[in-house]
């Protein structure tokens, strides 16, 4: 066998390594029930849930608290799924610039009993700022 | 009514660039026809000099239209031409002229121009400089700038409704239509624009695009040298003319990566410079590659092996180039990705170019295969190839590990196209699947770089390795123990203990040495043949830079107050964040911090403003001083001036003291962007050996959000003295002013001022709260309320009973004024600027050497290869 032929295969068994470690470490995005039912056997992946805020019929926010001067480090709110199945989400630091204006909310961690614990939360705010300051500035 | 010439003459010269670029790609192709580079020229070959004659001047009429473009596009965003959606989206009045320069590439279209605009610079010197490459060189580029031109063409093709490019001249009223206010005025023009983007109002952001493009446009010339050299059966030729052309694309594709890295850690509070965030994966992926097809480009310069990795490696690395393209604008990273650019709807095109590039490669590739030289004999273990062949295999690896996992959006949208739905998302915690990886390649990568190096003399057998790298090793073996055991007996403050990390800074020591003695070596001879070298030791001092800063980033903001926040969170684990209140001290590791409130940004004044000394007025971004302003000395504002600052940018001075003497501010920054909600910076203080990294981690309330108590009131003569929160306060005495900060007063006008004290626990606040009855305006009463924002209370005076001398003191209290902090220290992070610096002089080095090899081939006329019949 030659050199050249040990490092080719070297070199494809890391390539195939680099593709089971892709699928090993994707994330999916999960409604809640899918990430209640993953808790309960035990599977403490990390998923992403996709949702919006909970909010009252008068459009403020429900269930959001942030206290820096008790603890700075904990944020909770309750995240709606796109199957409109509610839940408390926790998330250990602080609560993100403008997390009050976004339409959308990706939390990325587990479940754990009833609540969600986040290590990460991505916000899609609204891009269309500009054309309602026009409309405005139009009328 | 509004003139739109410029706008017109703007889409005209686009229209003209496409139609001249695709005139000049079919020009190039046959005069490459008539006289291909594989036969003898024959003197006075008409065909070919008519053809190539008029392919430049197609060429030129290109660059003409372009630079047509560029000036009509710059004057509408000068001239505040806001009926352009261009100019409204992307600048506003008050932007300074070198912003609006950013303004230009803030916008998709924007940017594909500016792309296209270094192609046509790039193709001018191209033209310049070849004597035999120029039409089948140029035929290859013209094709590809006919793609980019078709980009911004922005027109509508009739019966099927096809729209090809997006116009960066469409009038704002054609992009938003449906405004009512069409209806009722339909030529109306918005006063001002939307402005630039806050965030990239910074000088980072006036050179890092344009270096990034010009990286981009670059590495089209070794590949249209490649793909001609295959067209026109210059197997081998093309790699001279090619090669410094690969070096210049990666030295300013580099830079420009490490621009965008560096603006992200002074601008952005990710934490860092790098965040696997898919537009720079995408723009990393290639760029590696790039750097593998130097290596085998040098290792075939120098001994005629790897000619067919040279030709793969060139061709994927443009095809992954066009797929970073593709990924960033088509918009099917979506939530993956923090600043992709919008869907302008040009996914189709794109995706037509980069299959139609790849199908073409593709071709070529095969019909060509039999053709180019390979060299049948096995690698000795000891010749430069060999190793250069590992390394090339391991950038490869690395750049394919990359890939896979950022394209994983494509995966779902590939699946979801043949009807299979599937919800991958990227890995939860990417920065951890990423250097888990990466930090192999990285090994690899820093002990290739010093073995590679010694087969300088082509073939070394085993002894002479042996001597030549014992000295490096030794001393790095020698100097890695060192720094391991200083960590563990505390001489150094990071303690390196992972087995990874032990391993990349052995490697990136033992390639520092090595390199430097092959520098020591090669200098003796010929100082120019150097840059190798050079570039190396600056990759190994990156590797170890990055090694400490992201390795042993330290979040050093962990409460240590031994004050619990809450009973119930005692095991708070990642309590990575501070609050500090206004003027109460919090140590924090081996600093006293302490926050002085926030600050306003002046133009004209060189500090920071005091923003308890201003007055806000109505119109945003003016104020009024309550009190003179000193700056070293120098009287800059009086009493009661207006003054310009920046509204959106607030600072918060926090005062760091170590160890009881040395101090330092930071001013760490909130803005209030206007396209992108509440941003934070950080301010970053530096030292020789780590940065420290302060950024805010929650906004600040806002000044109307704020919740007062309801007030309490308190009748008091002068002298009284009173109790509020605790505190005791004193009223001192009342005083008559003729003056008010932002409140105009007549001769007739009574103001009183109230003078207050409050005896705190470690100093005494001084309080004044005016009172004020406007005679001349038929008796209304103004109130001036004081806050002191140590103590979180609101003091007005709130009537006056002249009879009884009494005075109403109206008092509030609120919370007290707080910031949260995050501070984060970053060893050792000078290494990684200081190794990009050498590996940017090493590779010009590089570049001049390689264009001088060219230069003189070109000179004799040996360029190219004849086939001999």
């Amino acid at each position: 066998m030659k050199t050249s032929h040990i490092i080719l295969i070297v070199i494809i068994a890391v390539a195939i390594g680099v593709i089971i470690s892709t699928t090993g470490d994707a994330s999916k995005y999960v409604s809640f029930k899918e990430a209640s039912e993953m808790s309960a056997k035990g599977d403490d992946d990390k998923v992403h849930v996709v949702g919006k805020l909970k909010k009252a019929s008068d459009g403020t926010i429900v269930g959001m608290f942030y206290n820096p001067v008790i603890n700075a480090n904990r944020f909770e709110f309750i995240l709606v799924d796109n199957n409109n199945e509610e839940h408390t989400v926790i998330y250990k630091n602080s609560k993100p610039q403008d997390f009050d204006k976004s339409e959308q909310v990706v939390i990325i961690g587990s479940m754990k009993e009833n609540l969600f614990l986040a290590d990460e939360i991505l916000m899609k705010c609204p891009s269309k700022y500009e054309e309602k300051n026009l409309k405005a500035e139009a009328l | 009514m509004s003139n739109f010439a410029i706008g017109d003459f703007g889409h005209l010269c686009i229209i003209l660039s496409f139609v001249s670029a695709l005139i000049a790609t079919i020009a190039y192709y046959k005069a490459s026809q008539a006289s291909p580079l594989y036969l003898e020229k024959k003197e006075h070959n008409k065909e070919f000099i008519s053809w190539n004659w008029f392919a430049r001047i197609s060429f030129f009429i290109h660059a003409l239209s372009v630079f047509g473009i560029v000036f009509s596009l710059f004057s509408i965003i000068y001239g505040h031409r806001y009926e352009y959606h261009y100019a409204w989206s992307h600048s506003s009045n008050s932007l300074p002229w070198y912003y609006m320069i950013s303004c230009f590439w803030e916008g998709q279209e924007g940017s594909f121009l500016l792309w296209i605009f270094w192609h046509v610079l790039l193709g001018l010197v191209l033209i310049k400089v070849n004597k035999t490459w120029e039409s089948p060189l140029m035929a290859v580029f013209c094709l590809v700038q006919t793609f980019l031109a078709s980009m911004i063409i922005g027109v509508v093709i009739p019966l099927i409704e096809f729209k090809i490019g997006s116009s960066p001249f469409i009038l704002l009223k054609d992009y938003l239509g449906d405004l009512p206010v069409y209806n009722v005025n339909p030529s109306f023009i918005p006063a001002d624009g939307n402005g630039l983007n806050p965030l990239l109002q910074n000088y980072w952001m006036v050179i890092h695009p344009p270096t990034l493009f010009l990286g981009f446009a670059a590495t089209i010339v070794p590949f249209a040298y490649l793909i001609a050299g295959l067209w026109q059966k210059q197997y081998k030729e093309w790699v001279r003319p090619a090669l410094p052309w690969a070096l210049f694309a990666a030295i300013v594709l580099g830079t420009g990566i490490l621009m965008g890295g560096y603006w992200a850690y002074e601008t952005l509070n990710f934490g860092g410079y790098w965040n696997w965030d898919p537009v720079e994966n995408a723009v990393f992926v290639p760029w590696l590659v790039l750097i593998a097809s130097i290596h085998t480009m040098i290792s075939y310069r120098n001994s005629n092996s790897a000619l067919v990795a040279s030709v793969v490696l060139v061709s994927v690395m443009y095809l992954l180039l066009l797929y970073s393209t593709f990924l960033t604008r088509s918009g099917i990273l979506g939530e993956s990705s923090v600043h992709s650019f919008t869907d302008l709807g040009l996914s189709g095109q794109l995706l037509v170019w980069l299959i139609t590039i790849a199908v073409l490669v593709l071709i070529l590739f095969v019909v060509s295969l039999k053709y180019i030289p390979t060299t049948e004999k096995e690698e000795s273990v000891y010749s430069r190839q060999f190793w250069i062949f590992i390394g090339v295999a391991v950038l490869c690896l690395a750049a394919f590990q990359v890939l896979v996992t950022t394209s994983i959006p494509v995966y779902n949208a590939l699946l979801g196209s043949v009807g299979i739905e599937s919800k991958f998302a990227p890995p939860a915690d990417q920065e951890l699947h990423y250097s888990s990886w990466q930090i192999w390649f990285a090994i690899g990568i820093a002990f290739l770089s010093g073995v590679g190096q010694f087969f300088w003399w082509q073939k070394v057998d085993s002894k002479k390795l042996w001597n030549a790298i014992s000295i490096p090793l030794i001393l790095a073996l020698l100097i890695t123990s060192i720094i391991l055991v200083s960590g563990q007996i505390k001489w150094l403050e990071v303690k390196i203990d992972k087995v990874s990390y032990i391993l990349l800074l052995l490697a990136s020591i033992f390639s520092l040495f090595s390199n430097l003695s092959i520098f020591f070596n090669v200098i003796k001879n010929n100082y120019r043949l150097t840059g190798g070298a050079i570039a190396h030791m600056g990759v190994a001092l990156m590797l170890i830079g990055i090694l400490y800063s992201s390795g042993y980033s330290k979040t050093i903001s962990i409460n240590t107050s031994g004050l619990l926040y809450s009973k119930q969170l005692s095991n708070d684990e990642n309590a990575e964040n501070i609050l500090l209140f206004r003027n109460d001290p919090q140590r924090m590791d081996e600093f006293s911090l302490r926050y002085k409130g926030p600050r306003m940004e002046a133009k004209g004044f060189p500090g920071f403003l005091d923003k308890d000394f201003l007055v806000q007025l109505e119109e945003p971004g003016k104020m009024v001083t309550r009190k003179e302003v000193v700056y070293d000395g120098k009287v800059f504002y009086k009493k009661g001036d207006t003054i310009n600052v920046s509204p959106e940018n607030t600072f918060y001075e926090v005062e760091y003291t170590k160890s009881g003497k040395d101090t330092f501010n930071l001013f760490p920054r909130l803005q209030k962007n206007k396209k992108m909600g509440s941003v934070v910076s950080p301010d970053i203080k530096r030292f020789a050996g780590r940065d420290l990294y302060s950024h805010l981690s929650m906004v600040p309330v806002e000044e109307e959000e704020r919740e007062w108590s309801k007030p309490e009131e308190f009748f008091v003569k002068q002298g009284d003295t009173i109790f509020i929160n605790d505190f005791v306060t004193i009223l001192d005495e009342m005083e008559r002013i003729t003056s008010l900060p932002a409140i105009k007063l007549e001769p007739t006008d009574i103001a009183i001022r109230a003078h207050i004290r409050i005896l705190g626990k470690e100093k005494t606040y001084r309080l004044h709260p005016i009172y004020v009855i406007k005679v001349s305006e038929g008796n209304v009463v103004g109130i001036v309320p004081e806050v002191n924002e140590d103590l979180g209370i609101s003091v007005s005076l709130t009537g006056i009973d002249p009879k009884t001398e009494t005075f109403t003191l109206q008092v509030s209290t609120s919370q007290k004024d707080y910031i949260i902090l995050k501070v984060i220290e970053k060893p050792m992070i000078n290494l990684l600027w200081i190794g990009t610096f050498l590996l940017i002089i090493g590779m010009t080095m590089a570049i001049v050497r390689r264009y001088q090899e060219f230069k003189l081939m070109r000179d004799k006329g040996m360029e190219i290869n004849l086939s001999k019949k």
